[in-house]
């Protein structure tokens, strides 16, 4: 670990290298969080599936790719799969736990989740794959630095989803009654909104932007069918830190956590990744606490 | 009369808002306080400074010549400080009775006395104050399941049941039935006569407070506005302004 | 105690007792139904009785396995050479020593487990509802990542257990009973701890928590105590299961979060959380549920029991006791324990007749 240490400080670039790496990968974990902010803050529903539905964007994108379709296509198809799936996985599971005690939700989500993964290891196996777009890989710094145009793309394509949904967001019809809804949801129920069909576009949504977080996850990383729950802690760790409501808190945020994850990756080792983003989530947790129990409130 | 809480120059903000400014004022022991004032002035929010559910922004509480503005909502509650709540807040789905019991004093409670059992002069005691606040034939039910002015009863039973020395009482009469309302005031002056405990009071029913209280604060925009018995209030013409809107 | 419920637990205790002796071939599948209904106790002193739903409280359980495994290789063997050799190290010891090792694991995975509870607790319990959740979750998913590359206690290859002197049959026999009396004494302990003051402030803190504070309850104590008495009987319990199983490694023995955690949590929903026989019907019906997925959908039993899970919770939230206790309110001062369900059912049995 130390040697890795060192390495760091003696090479910049490297530094430059893993930095970039964590925040093109950091973009598309702003988009998972982001759709879990939306869900959370419409409906107060805390969705421990959201990593799942990421997967399975990146499962479409994997199965194009298999059959020679090339993954950005798998774009517009997740989308519109994950989008249906979203609003059945409401429509059976979400609306009756709308209302009630908050870990309910929690539990059916995660039941869900459970269901997902296994499921998805059933049909597609434990191998962790990718979606091979094909695209060159550039080299800057004289070769010390290298980045595959397929980050750079998937960047621009997340940074394209991003401003989308927040037109959609601030113009369309739904998009108000949405923000409506989150508001005041029996206000906006007394004002003539369906907020059944809100929240379900909202679920859908959410679903929709995971699918095509999870393409292009597939493209410039590895998908598996146990590392759902992974995206899942990443999601709450960039809206725990971020607050709801806060889209530049949450862009940021999910830069950062990108970072740190590439940097804990190369200094402690690759297999304790993941133990870093669940640590990072305890951390941020704990600084959470700390922060509120000044002005003697709990985190709730 | 000494003093019990020691108010000075308690000020809090909420972000840009002043919801108290500088705010200085003493409860006597063993007397009723009231504290009026129209809404948005700044009470609740006095309450809650003096309970500790938020720090303060400046100024010093002193409760029984102990500083507390720095103590949290248990502490100062185990120092025989409690409030009642202008919405009931009271353990739904347990019934009365247990809701009364876990209501006892906690000051000395170590590890090994949160095994015991309850004893019998506990369950006696828990039966005379249901009595006193006329609960007793409905001791049985559950908590959740009684009416908006009963579970103010149960709540002003459990508040006695804790032995305070001072409770801070925020609208005890709202949401009651007015036929119901002269029941209340005759136990409240009891508990204040009998038990000894100081009321300090935030009341909107102008009736009930002269009534009850010996001296009464007003505050409005969040500034303390006058001061004095039931009848110096009753005609000072800042606070009659104040409620009919005259600024 | 009504005459009924005496014989209920006779009963109980006689078919206990008697199971290995009458189905020798399922004594593994009955001591980890002992175990599951341990799990569901135990996760329900906090989730369902105190209002802290936790996600994680698989730690205690592969923290317990851990610890003791440690001190029972220490008894005869540096404990990182033994891990290193993957097995290869052979050991030397009389039966004495076995069970005193044992006896000496147990005690440490119980001690050890309190001791990280308090510890954990003071990190998490400035945490409420879906937070604590999934803080709890974050600790027992680091506790398996972390453990996963610490080699000292054999990382992610795992630790092969000091064997059993003595054949298969008494083996299985022997951790079996342990299984049973743990949780019989788990059971015992709760009845006992809902009918003290303990058992009405943790009530309190779960339905309305800000209030006790308000009223001077030290609900940091209670919440610390309550969960160091669940990390005590998990401990243990997962001491015995690692020495049962033979062979402990992070992700699928000893912190399965996914799977058992979560499991803890669905049994005692299905059977009825904040009771105390809820999580016993609930464990009971889940692991034969679990058990006949097993069998006849191969392949697709967890689909199958995370469907179940998702079914009971958006569908059947109170449980099954929850919901008998709905539907025949008077019945509940006289078939099960008078514990907080029997005092509300004799209200509304009141305020019926009224």
């Amino acid at each position: 670990m130390l040697d890795n240490l060192n390495l760091l400080i003696q090479a910049p670039l490297l530094n430059v290298q893993l930095l970039l790496d964590g925040l093109l990968i950091g973009a598309i974990f702003a988009l998972a969080a982001y759709g879990l902010a939306l869900v959370w803050g419409v409906m107060n529903v805390k969705n421990l599936a959201q990593g799942d539905f990421v997967i399975m964007g990146g499962y479409v994108a994997t199965t194009f790719a298999h059959n020679d379709i090339h993954p950005f296509y798998a774009l517009p198809a997740a989308i519109v799969l994950m989008f249906g799936f979203g609003w059945l996985v409401y429509v059976f599971i979400i609306r009756r736990v709308i209302g009630k005690d908050m870990f309910v939700s929690l539990l059916a989500t995660f039941g869900l989740a459970l269901v997902l993964q296994q499921a998805l290891n059933l049909i597609f196996g434990s191998d962790v794959q990718t979606a091979e777009a094909g695209y060159k890989t550039r080299f800057f710094f004289g070769g010390q630095v290298t980045v595959a145009d397929t980050k750079f793309i998937a960047l621009v394509l997340a940074g394209v989803l991003a401003a989308c949904v927040v037109l959609f967001m601030k113009k369309s019809r739904m998009g108000k009654a949405i923000r409506a809804t989150a508001q005041d949801a029996r206000a906006a129920r007394v004002l003539g909104v369906n907020t059944d069909r809100v929240y379900a576009f909202t679920f859908a949504l959410n679903s929709a932007i995971c699918g095509a977080a999870g393409v292009l996850v597939a493209m410039i990383w590895v998908i598996q069918p146990y590392y759902g729950i992974v995206h899942s802690i990443r999601s709450f760790i960039i809206v725990v830190f971020a607050g709801l409501g806060n889209l530049p808190g949450v862009i940021f945020g999910a830069l950062f956590l990108g970072s740190a994850e590439q940097f804990s990756a190369f200094v402690f080792g690759a297999e304790f990744q993941v133990a870093a983003v669940v640590c990072i989530l305890v951390l941020v947790l704990v600084y959470r606490q700390i922060q509120y129990a000044r002005h003697r409130r709990v985190v709730e | 009369m000494t003093t019990l809480i020691d108010i000075r120059k308690v000020s809090k903000f909420f972000g840009g808002v002043v919801a108290n400014h500088e705010i200085s004022l003493k409860v006597p022991e063993g007397g009723i306080t009231g504290l009026i004032g129209p809404n948005g002035s700044g009470k609740t929010t006095l309450f809650n400074s003096i309970v500790g559910e938020h720090p303060i922004d400046a100024g010093s509480i002193i409760f029984q010549g102990k500083e507390i503005s720095t103590l949290t909502v248990q502490k100062i509650a185990r120092l025989g400080l409690l409030r009642t709540f202008q919405q009931t807040h009271i353990y739904g789905n347990m019934n009365c009775i247990q809701n009364m019991l876990i209501s006892v004093p906690h000051r000395t409670e170590s590890y090994v006395d949160m095994f015991r059992p309850y004893s019998r002069e506990i369950y006696e005691r828990v039966d005379e104050l249901l009595e006193f606040v006329g609960l007793y034939s409905k001791r049985k039910l559950q908590a959740g399941d009684l009416s908006f002015g009963q579970q103010k009863l149960l709540e002003f039973a459990m508040a006695l049941m804790n032995e305070p020395k001072v409770l801070l009482l925020d609208e005890p009469t709202a949401g009651i039935n007015p036929t119901l309302i002269n029941g209340l005031i005759s136990r409240l002056k009891q508990a204040n006569q009998e038990l000894g405990i100081t009321l300090f009071v935030i009341e909107h029913n102008m009736r009930v407070i002269m009534n009850l209280a010996e001296n009464i604060y007003c505050l409005a925009h969040g500034e303390l506005l006058a001061h004095g018995t039931p009848d110096e209030i009753q005609n000072d013409q800042r606070v009659i302004d104040a409620y009919l809107g005259a600024h | 105690m009504k005459s009924v419920v005496i014989a209920l637990y006779v009963l109980i205790v006689i078919a206990g007792i008697a199971a290995p002796q009458i189905f020798p071939n399922y004594t593994f599948q009955v001591a980890v139904l002992w175990m599951m209904i341990l799990f569901a106790l135990t996760w329900d002193i906090m989730g369902g009785q105190m209002g802290y739903n936790s996600l994680g409280n698989i730690f205690f359980f592969g923290a317990g396995m851990y610890i003791s495994a440690v001190v029972q290789i220490a008894q005869f063997a540096p404990v990182g050479e033994y891990t290193a050799s993957f097995g290869a190290y052979q050991v030397e010891f009389t039966n004495a020593q076995y069970y005193t090792g044992l006896a000496l694991g147990i005690i440490a995975a119980a001690i050890g487990a309190v001791i990280f509870a308090v510890l954990l607790g003071s990190c998490v319990f400035g945490l409420r509802g879906p937070y604590f959740a999934i803080g709890t979750l974050g600790i027992a998913l680091a506790a398996a990542e972390l453990v996963g590359g610490w080699g000292w206690i054999g990382g992610g290859g795992g630790i092969s257990m000091p064997v059993f002197p003595g054949g298969p049959d008494v083996r299985s026999k022997f951790f079996y009973y342990i299984c049973f009396a743990l949780a019989i004494t788990t059971f015992g302990f709760l009845r006992w701890l809902y009918t003290t003051r303990f058992g009405l402030a943790i009530n309190a803190i779960r339905d309305n928590e800000s209030k006790a504070e308000a009223m001077g309850l030290h609900t940091r104590r209670y919440k610390t105590v309550a969960w160091s008495i669940a990390a005590f009987f998990l401990g243990m319990v997962g001491a015995v299961f690692g020495n049962m199983v033979g062979f402990i490694e992070p992700l699928e023995v000893a912190f399965p979060t996914i799977t058992f955690g979560i499991f803890m949590v669905a049994m005692s929903l299905l059977g009825g959380k904040g009771t105390l026989w809820g999580p016993v019907i609930g464990a009971t019906l889940f692991h034969v549920i679990k058990e006949l997925t097993w069998t006849y959908l191969l392949g697709w039993q967890w689909v199958a029991l995370g469907a179940i899970i998702v079914v009971n919770v958006v569908y059947f939230q109170q449980g099954i006791l929850g919901w008998a206790m709905e539907r025949w309110p008077e019945k509940f001062g006289v078939v099960v324990e008078p514990v907080p369900g029997g005092a509300r059912a004799a209200g509304q049995a009141q305020e019926a007749a009224r």
